[in-house]
């Protein structure tokens, strides 16, 4: 092995590890808001990416009437409770479930998004797959919102297998690609870096700084660490948990989408391939003990490396390698932390 | 209106009991519809529906139920399908280690099978068990020496691998690297992947470290496309060749320009509209294309959906036979239906000329094999 290919390796470890880091940040996020272990994570990768490919194909994608359809769901369920509080809230509550969602089935029929430019196919693709974070939010989590977090594991199972279902429903079974943002090749020390890749890692360090400024600078951030703190307390001060889990899972939902579009022109996503991504950012989260940020994104970036030059030694085994850094990870975390009882 | 209705519902109740009924064939079916080998079940579930009702004056029933590509759930369904549904044969699964686990619970109700599995394990050897057990998709053996023969034609010395890191990837590496020692053939690189890999830039590297004169990528569908593209990207120069797993619409549809000029072995169904007049298996091929075309689209085609279409070739050809010695639904007519399949004899399919024997229980010769290149984002027939 010469400096060249560890080169092309580190490259490459890098670029899915950028990936790796966003999801992990995401599952932090949900897990430190929420308590739940956001295992459908990587769906959105999947259904980002794949909703761009129907979009591109001229299809209405099947993530549109899931869109369309939780959305009515929410309404019914909420919108007794809304009634009752004022027209204000009422509408509030039908123009995001009801009127948005038509509105955007109708650009898509419609306005015939084959032929837009891709950055706006991009757009039209998050507007899509984005509100499904918070619809899922409110249907399936916020009824067992105070169950412990072994309840909200298995309620995430669930979910898991349902969102993976459907997406072989709406995707089929085959992969799928998109073409690169940019075609641009550049030449660095005698490497080739494509424009894709730091399309990649440049969207993906953004990504990062904008959750660093949303989180110290705005209110709704701050509101959100401090129900990841203590949620009782945060409730105290008024702050809903409610809506700091819809908005947790409305990141989340948006994070996972983007790292999925962002891919799609490097890979074939499949749509079943969120959850091996999702996966390995798992373990990169694991790293940072589901608490810490730049650990977990570190520990992504780790996972990215490894993957990559494991890949290289010894490719049957690489999974294995990959996976098997969480027990000692684990190990490590295990003797220099306090066991905390969870308060119940 | 009580009384109506109650009626009603016992005359529902009797017709849904009477569906076995003693008179019709029930054909128990397992695919893998769902899960990772969905690409090989969708196309062969939506093929039984395109076969005839009856087969020689007797009602067929098709019984399909999906197992999720899972090992488990394949055996649940085979004993349900035996036990509830009283079937006379069963076909399926859509992979091999499903198909295997499914062999003894055929044995076991002296059930007359056929898989719609490649590996060769499914019916070799023929001993106490797999005498229930016949296949209908080519021998990875078959497929690899095919393309063993074209790499020592176009003058390959040596050659890397890159596979699935699954049964397929290891069965394909097993029978290939046999045939390339035989032929004094270089294996310079072993190579694994797995299916839902987003990279497999370290692989790669190590292949092209090695200068092979061509590369061989065992792999299904369309995650058969990402070495290859990759290999593309990082500029290698050599020969590409691919296996009879990417045979498929989808395949061509993600690998785009970067698959030009692939080599790769397939069952006759593949290109069935290039096949000379003369080849019996153009008529049976096209047959099913058309149909299928019909019903889902022109292009969607895939080999695999025509293994279904053969095992039902198949039957149409053994059941008459059994239909003279005994009544469906009994353990002689399984019995006269084992020894019907295991006696055909030049029944042509889709895939290529059945001639079976109490040995060979998938009965293919040579003639069910061609050697495709890609050109212009299509199959092309070579040789």
């Amino acid at each position: 092995m010469d400096l060249q290919i560890a080169l092309l390796l580190g490259q490459d470890g890098v670029v899915n590890g950028a990936i790796y880091a966003l999801l992990a940040l995401a599952l932090v996020l949900v897990f430190a808001v929420t308590r739940v272990i956001f295992i459908p994570q990587g769906e959105f990768v999947a259904y980002g990416a794949l909703t761009l490919v129907s979009l591109q194909a001229g299809h209405a994608p099947g993530t549109l009437w899931l869109m369309l359809v939780l959305g009515a769901a929410v309404a019914a369920i909420d919108g007794p409770a809304a009634w009752r509080q004022g027209r204000r809230r009422l509408a509030g509550l039908l123009g995001r479930q009801l009127l948005y969602p038509f509105v955007i089935a109708a650009l898509v029929l419609g306005a015939a998004p084959r032929d837009w430019p891709v950055l706006l196919q991009v757009a039209l693709a998050l507007v899509i797959v984005v509100p499904l974070g918070p619809q899922l939010y409110r249907l399936i989590y916020q009824p067992v919102a105070e169950a412990s977090v072994l309840v909200l594991l298995i309620v995430s199972v669930a979910l898991h297998l349902a969102l993976v279902g459907l997406g072989l429903l709406f995707f089929g079974a085959e992969g799928s690609r998109t073409p690169a943002f940019s075609e641009a090749s550049f030449e660095v020390g005698g490497l080739t870096v494509s424009g894709q890749s730091l399309w990649v890692i440049g969207a993906s360090a953004l990504l990062i700084v904008a959750l660093y400024v949303f989180f110290e600078k705005s209110l709704y951030g701050k509101a959100l660490r401090a129900t990841a703190i203590n949620r009782a307390g945060a409730r105290l001060m008024g702050i809903s948990t409610t809506l700091a889990g819809k908005l947790t899972f409305l990141l989340a939902a948006a994070i996972g989408a983007l790292s999925g579009i962002l891919i799609a022109p490097i890979t074939t996503i499949y749509y079943d391939t969120g959850f091996l991504v999702g996966l390995k950012g798992f373990v990169g989260a694991i790293v940072g003990g589901l608490a810490s940020y730049p650990v977990a994104a570190a520990g992504a970036l780790l996972v990215g490396l490894l993957e990559s030059f494991s890949s290289f030694w010894a490719s049957a085994f690489k999974e294995v390698i990959v996976f098997t850094l969480i027990i000692p990870v684990l190990v490590w975390r295990s003797l220099t932390t306090r066991y905390v009882e969870e308060e119940e | 209106m009580k009384k109506v209705s109650k009626s009603l519902l016992a005359a529902a109740v009797a017709a849904v009991c009477a569906t076995p009924a003693l008179a019709d064939l029930n054909v128990g079916v397992v695919v893998s519809a769902t899960g990772p080998a969905a690409s090989l079940g969708i196309p062969e579930k939506n093929t039984f529906a395109l076969m005839p009702t009856s087969i020689g004056g007797e009602k067929i029933n098709y019984i399909i139920l999906d197992d999720a590509t899972d090992t488990t759930t394949a055996v649940k369904n085979t004993r349900k399908l035996l036990t509830e549904d009283k079937v006379d044969v069963i076909v399926g699964s859509s992979i091999t280690p499903n198909s295997l686990a499914m062999v003894d619970v055929a044995a076991e109700a002296a059930t007359p099978m056929i898989s719609m599995a490649a590996s060769a394990a499914i019916v070799d050897p023929v001993d106490a068990k797999r005498r229930w057990v016949f296949k209908t998709p080519q021998n990875d053996v078959q497929m690899s020496t095919a393309i063993v023969e074209h790499m020592i034609n176009a003058g390959v010395k040596t050659v890397a691998f890159i596979g699935f890191a699954d049964a397929y990837g290891e069965g394909w590496y097993r029978e290939f690297a046999k045939i390339a020692e035989a032929r004094k053939l270089a294996i310079v690189a072993n190579e694994r992947y797995n299916r839902a890999d987003t990279s497999v830039t370290g692989q790669v590297l190590k292949v092209m470290a090695t200068k092979p004169d061509a590369v061989l990528i065992a792999g299904a569908g369309t995650p058969a496309a990402l070495p290859q593209k990759t290999l593309r990207e990082k500029g290698y120069k050599g020969a590409y060749y691919q296996t009879h797993g990417v045979a498929n619409k989808d395949f061509l549809r993600v690998c785009g320009k970067d698959c030009e000029g692939t080599f790769l072995p397939a069952g006759p169904v593949l290109v069935a509209a290039q096949l000379p007049g003369s080849n019996p298996i153009k008529k049976v091929a096209l047959d099913y294309t058309a149909k299928y075309e019909a019903a889902h689209g022109k292009g969607n085609t895939s080999t695999f959906g025509a293994h279904a279409w053969d095992a039902g070739i198949l039957l149409q050809n053994a059941v008459p036979v059994a239909l003279k010695k005994a009544k469906p639904g009994s353990k002689e007519f399984k019995a006269a239906l084992r020894d019907a399949l295991e006696g055909l004899k030049n029944v042509t399919v889709s895939h290529g000329i059945v001639n079976m024997s109490a040995q060979d229980h998938l009965g293919f010769d040579q003639r069910a094999r061609v050697m495709v290149k890609i050109e212009n984002g299509d199959w092309k027939l070579i040789q």
